[in-house]
């Protein structure tokens, strides 16, 4: 069996058992592009009479909250009921798209295990842009079928419950074997073995069975651990089955116990639906987790709406909001008196005065973009200052709502080592090894920057570019080693942001300071730092009193 | 909705459980901060600490949960003044909760149809006496930080808006948890929590299975589970109330305060809350273990968890503050 054929074969058997047990199992992603597949694939999960939500669904609608119109009509207090509030069934449309916040509070109505079920569609183009992790994190099934979708292929149809999954046994060697592969596979979380026994449960229970079986395991763990997997299991490591617990005598149906070559095939299994990025040893090896989504730093796209500032009387005049339930409040307390002037209309008396309109006090979050000359010799010093100063800032800026990005240039190339991120954790991780040698592409470097600055300025920071580099610029943009070009080139580039109004602040880090790069920061309207040696310190220091950060 | 998994059921996480178990005997320690990776069980914790908490006598109508009918605050209308035996309350802060909720706000419902200006309390009065719990605390909108930070210090909710002019007592132990890769947490409203712990997933593979057994125990085998483990949540429970009752008899030697005070210059903490907090948890701590004396271990003990959370953070030290603190703990104390 090819491995499309096999990937199409897994997910109709995961969206089989989903449809047999959704609020047991809890959901899944479903990674696709919106396509004919796709209908198809959703097709299978109809008669589960989902309900659709978006990812900037307010909480009103999911929580419940004051039905304003209800409440209008009635003159007493209507509350409409909150989606969750019974066993919910959601499709979550665009969820690579989700904010945290959002994931977070899906995630606390799965924690409660009252039979929600969450349906997360998935449509990222790229490795970074999906569902955040603390949904994925809860939902057993990460369904992305490869390749055409084979002909005649259907969903394993749902049967009755013939068993309740909840009282399907399993033994003690299930869990250890269950258990043992999550961190063979670097697994860390403790949830995704037991959402394996879920899925094997609920496997179990869909063949009629009674107690767990070789098979229902199998399937459990090839749903369940690939996609979560961060390293591949080595062979030379043979406890595939680890030490057997004490409580083993006490149960008393070891009647078929595990030995290797059975957890052998599971490993097997496993590694034959890994994705290829695991398979690439794109994991580093050390750092046992995986970021599959963004952190909060770069998820946190566009502005915050701002902070709510308390309303004001107003007028409504089509560019501002009215904040209803304030507006209500301002009412309330004058009714009985309308009223009596009023003695026709049994109804609220709102007049012009009561209108409050809603205001935010909206911040803009500032982005640095550190642009960094990683070539020759001094590259690891002017490196590792770099990294040292990106900490410190980050360190420090948590008062401020600072986010910083890095570039390094070196070679032909430039290219973006950490992309704009507030988490500490996150850029420390990033930092860890960083490559050095090559020519001085300045313009590419440059360039690259200009291009993150602009895409972040699309989504709500204000960036300002910092560009540490010895300023022997040999490289040009077009990658030929010609001194005057690169120069020129870089000149442009620096014209260019310039023009896009980009803050900028040049930091030369040459032995002697070199009037080209002044003449560089003058071309982008930006500051001029010259300094020599400079460690991680006096590079925060320079950088906060130059940015006023 | 289903009842908890059982504190005493948690495998391993022992720094978590310590620091939980000593703001039940202490609450004046000021709350538990878990930050840690995900599926360590940082929420089951919480949410199990419901059940281990003593209940508390409050008066039965009371907003705030008044211990008795002289404290309960002039806007409150009482019904019955009984004094009824209740839960501690353990008040879960949604994410997305609106300032409304969290503070109070006008009583719509009164004023639209009876056109009174009445108080309706939230969040922050019902937790009065007990815990608020905030799960992902670090996402939490800056704006309600604002607040908490505010009442979390003063230890009274302030609520003047829409023509209200009310307050009440909010005495809580602030409990926060947390992922730090998504997002750090402003170090205003760090300090204010008394003790910071990082989890981690066990590395041990028997103990990870130790867990899986519980968890599927517990689910599948909820009557039987439930019974063993209640019965030694109650035991902690009863550690729990004799602890209190020995904690303002129990001796704090002067060479102890000195102690604290080496420990925190030489760590360079902000402020004198590190020293409080240290001296406070290890008190808290001596009582729990059953001693009559403060004596160093319990300085050693708890030191990493009371000041971690304080230090000028220092990213370009790999090690992470807890080694520095055992390091400069030892140092001092020798």
């Amino acid at each position: 069996m090819t491995p499309q054929t096999e990937s199409w074969n897994l997910a109709a058997l995961g969206l089989g058992l989903l449809s047999f047990a959704p609020g047991y199992l809890g959901g899944a992603i479903i990674r696709m592009r919106a396509s004919p597949q796709r209908d198809e694939v959703l097709r299978a999960l109809e008669p589960l009479n989902a309900h659709r939500i978006h990812p900037n669904i307010s909480d009103e609608h999911l929580f419940g909250g004051l039905d304003l119109a209800a409440t209008l009509k009635s003159d007493h207090i209507v509350d409409f009921k909150g989606l969750f509030d019974d066993h919910f069934i959601a499709i979550l449309s665009m969820a690579e798209r989700c904010s945290t916040e959002l994931a977070a509070k899906l995630g606390h109505q799965l924690d409660l295990d009252v039979g929600h079920c969450i349906l997360a569609l998935d449509e990222g183009a790229e490795e970074e842009e999906a569902t955040p992790p603390a949904l994925s994190e809860r939902l057993p099934f990460h369904i992305s079928p490869i390749g055409k979708m084979p002909v005649g292929w259907r969903p394993v149809p749902a049967g009755t419950a013939l068993v309740d999954p909840q009282s399907v046994r399993c033994s003690i060697d299930d869990l250890n074997t269950v258990t043992a592969l999550a961190s063979q596979f670097g697994i860390d979380s403790m949830r995704a073995p037991l959402l394996a026994l879920r899925v094997a449960r609920a496997h179990a229970a869909f063949s009629g069975h009674k107690k767990l079986d070789q098979r229902d395991i199998e399937v459990a763990v090839s749903l369940v651990y690939p996609q979560r997997a961060t390293q591949i299991p080595s062979d030379v490591e043979p406890d595939t089955t680890p030490a057997l617990e004490p409580e083993t005598g006490a149960e008393p149906n070891a009647d078929t116990p595990r030995d290797i070559p059975e957890g052998d095939m599971l490993v097997d299994a496993v590694r034959a639906l890994l994705p290829p990025h695991v398979l690439a040893g794109l994991v580093p090896t050390g750092t046992a987790r995986r970021s599959t989504g963004q952190g909060a730093g770069q998820k946190r796209k566009g502005n915050r709406r701002g902070r709510p500032l308390p309303s004001r009387p107003g007028r409504l005049d089509g560019r501002n909001r009215i904040d209803l339930v304030a507006t209500l409040r301002a009412a309330a307390p004058w009714q009985p008196i309308r009223r009596k002037q009023n003695a026709l209309s049994s109804k609220l008396l709102i007049r012009p005065s009561d209108i409050r309109l809603k205001r935010y006090q909206e911040q803009s979050d500032r982005l640095l973009i550190f642009a960094v000359d990683a070539s020759g010799s001094a590259a690891v010093s002017r490196l590792n200052e770099a990294k040292g100063a990106i900490e410190l800032l980050l360190a420090q800026a948590y008062a401020d709502r600072d986010h910083v990005a890095l570039i390094s240039f070196r070679g032909l190339d430039a290219e973006i080592l950490l992309p704009p991120t507030r988490s500490l954790v996150q850029t420390k991780r990033r930092l860890a090894n960083l490559p050095g040698g090559g020519g001085t592409p300045l313009a590419t470097g440059l360039q690259q920057a200009l291009l993150l600055a602009l895409q972040s300025r699309g989504k709500g920071l204000t960036p300002t570019v910092i560009a540490l580099t010895d300023g022997r610029a040999n490289i040009a943009l077009d990658g030929s080693a010609d001194r005057a070009r690169a120069s020129a080139d870089a000149g442009k580039v620096a014209q260019l942001i310039r023009s896009h109004g980009i803050s900028s602040l040049v930091i030369d880090m040459s032995a002697r300071p070199q009037s080209g790069l002044e003449a560089l920061a003058l071309e982008c309207d930006g500051s001029y730092l010259a300094l020599p040696r400079a460690d991680a310190q006096t590079l925060t220091g320079a950088v906060s009193v130059a940015l006023g950060v | 909705m289903k009842t908890p998994f059982p504190f005493s059921a948690i495998v391993g996480q022992t720094a978590m459980k310590q620091a939980m178990i000593l703001t039940a005997v202490d609450p004046g320690i000021g709350g538990v901060l878990v930050f840690g990776d995900r599926g360590t069980g940082k929420s089951t914790a919480v949410r199990a600490l419901a059940a281990l908490l003593p209940p508390i006598r409050v008066v039965e109508t009371c907003p705030v949960n008044s211990p008795r009918s002289a404290d309960c605050p002039d806007w409150a209308e009482l019904g019955s003044k009984k004094l009824v035996t209740r839960p501690t309350p353990v008040i879960d802060l949604p994410l997305g909760a609106t300032e409304d909720r969290v503070v109070g706000a006008l009583d719509i419902e009164r004023a639209l149809t009876r056109g009174e200006k009445a108080f309706e309390p939230g969040l922050l009065a019902r937790a009065n006496r007990g815990y608020l719990y905030i799960d992902e605390v670090n996402l939490l909108e800056d704006h309600i930080v604002d607040l908490l930070l505010d009442v979390a210090q003063s230890g009274e909710n302030v609520v003047e808006r829409e023509g209200l002019s009310i307050r009440h007592p909010a005495r809580f132990v602030l409990v926060g948890s947390g992922n730090p890769e998504e997002g750090e947490l402003r170090p205003q409203l760090l300090d204010r929590f008394g003790l910071s712990v990082e989890v981690r997933s066990p590395d041990e593979i028997g103990e990870r299975v130790e867990v899986i057994r519980r968890r599927d125990a517990f689910e599948s085998d909820h009557a039987a589970f439930m019974e063993t483990y209640s019965a030694e949540d109650a035991k902690i429970r009863d550690t729990i109330l004799k602890a209190r009752k020995r904690l303002p008899r129990l001796v704090t030697p002067d060479g102890i305060l000195e102690d604290c005070a080496a420990i925190c210059i030489a760590l360079g903490s902000d402020g004198l809350r590190g020293e409080l907090t240290l001296l406070r948890t290890a008190r808290a701590l001596a009582a729990y273990q059953g001693k009559r004396k403060l004596n160093r271990d319990h300085l050693r003990e708890i030191a990493p968890s009371a000041l971690s959370h304080r230090l000028r953070r220092d990213p370009l030290d790999e090690a992470g503050s807890g080694t520095r603190i055992g390091r400069v703990v030892e140092e001092v104390l020798g």
